[in-house]
């Protein structure tokens, strides 16, 4: 009755929302292949033909030649991620330095695919999630092998009261960085969607503006800010 | 005009999502201030420029995120439909 409303009419044929593009029956038990798990699919395969192509370039290197144009690109690039790392974790970069690296790459590529006529994987929450609760892992984890048996009484520190606001606080570190990942990346594509959609007939030109402004601005801040939210929640357990 | 009880909620549902983008109020502001502090910081030591930068973007990043919890809310009530159709 009320379902051809404008909110059903936007959401059931609309650019932004996840879809299904293949089903597939595996003991009476029905698996989806959605846009995510395609997005997420050519993300990685970019990432990794980039690093091996990388790697054979480097290798091939002589220490005397002059260095190329690809070289230095990605010699930029790993300069610019070490001192973001060295910056923030000082002495134990050596060890993070990997991780936060490869997480800032997936995360910046993932979010400018939007460019590339992708849907963004990271404008899924299951994607966002995941990223979260590695980094709470990590964190605790950290925590546990340096501090022992005192990464479980700070939770009661200063008084023993505070447990559950302390819990909370622990808890809240995935959430916080899931949503906001996930919350920045979907109003992006939100509203494009909205703008390609519903404004179709005026839509010339000055999409760009928006595109520049919600894949390529708004991405690599927020792909920044999880790397540093990481790296300062990592680097909070192990300070000394 | 009789309102079936689908459409009712999808009403409400709309006007909740429009509630909750009030959300958006409290980071405008916040941002606002943080960035009015960074140029004045930048003011008086434009030699630290870059350091003030990335440190003012990193804080309106975090208080972005009340604003975004209200936004999630709105995408909840307007596409996954919690109370039904």
């Amino acid at each position: 009755m009320g379902s051809e409303s404008l909110t059903t009419m936007v959401a059931g044929d609309s650019s932004f929302m996840i879809k299904t593009l293949y089903t597939f029956k595996l003991n009476g038990v029905s698996l989806n292949i959605d846009t995510t798990h395609v997005a997420l699919l050519l993300v990685s395969v970019f990432i990794l033909i980039m690093a091996i192509i990388a790697r054979v370039k480097i290798n091939k290197v002589d220490a005397s030649d002059t260095p190329g144009m690809f070289q230095n690109a990605i010699e930029i690039i790993v300069e610019m991620l070490g001192t973001m790392v060295d910056g923030i974790m000082g002495k134990n970069a050596n060890k993070f330095v990997n991780y936060i690296s490869t997480l800032f790459l997936f995360i910046i590529i993932s979010n400018i695919s939007g460019l590339f006529g992708l849907r963004p994987p990271t404008a899924d929450y299951g994607v966002t999630l995941c990223l979260g609760l590695i980094t709470f892992i990590l964190v605790q984890f950290n925590g546990i092998k340096k501090n022992k048996i005192k990464h479980f009484t700070a939770l009661f520190q200063p008084i023993w009261f505070l447990f559950p606001i302390n819990l909370i606080g622990e808890f809240a570190v995935p959430l916080s960085l899931s949503l906001r990942l996930f919350g920045n990346v979907m109003s992006g594509t939100v509203l494009m969607g909205l703008i390609y959609d519903l404004l179709s007939p005026f839509t010339v030109a000055y999409p760009a503006v928006l595109h520049a402004y919600f894949d390529l601005f708004s991405g690599c801040i927020q792909a920044y800010v999880f790397c540093m939210l990481t790296m300062v929640y990592v680097n909070d357990k192990i300070a000394d | 005009m009789n309102i079936s009880g689908s459409e009712f909620i999808s009403a409400m549902s709309a006007i909740g999502a429009g509630i909750a983008m009030i959300a958006g109020v409290g980071p405008g502001v916040g941002q606002g201030i943080a960035a009015g502090y960074g140029a004045s910081a930048v003011g008086r030591n434009p030699g630290a420029k870059s350091d003030i930068t990335s440190t003012m973007l990193l804080g309106q990043a975090v208080a972005e995120t009340t604003g975004l919890y209200g936004f999630a809310v709105a995408i909840i009530l307007m596409f996954v439909k919690p109370f039904g159709n």
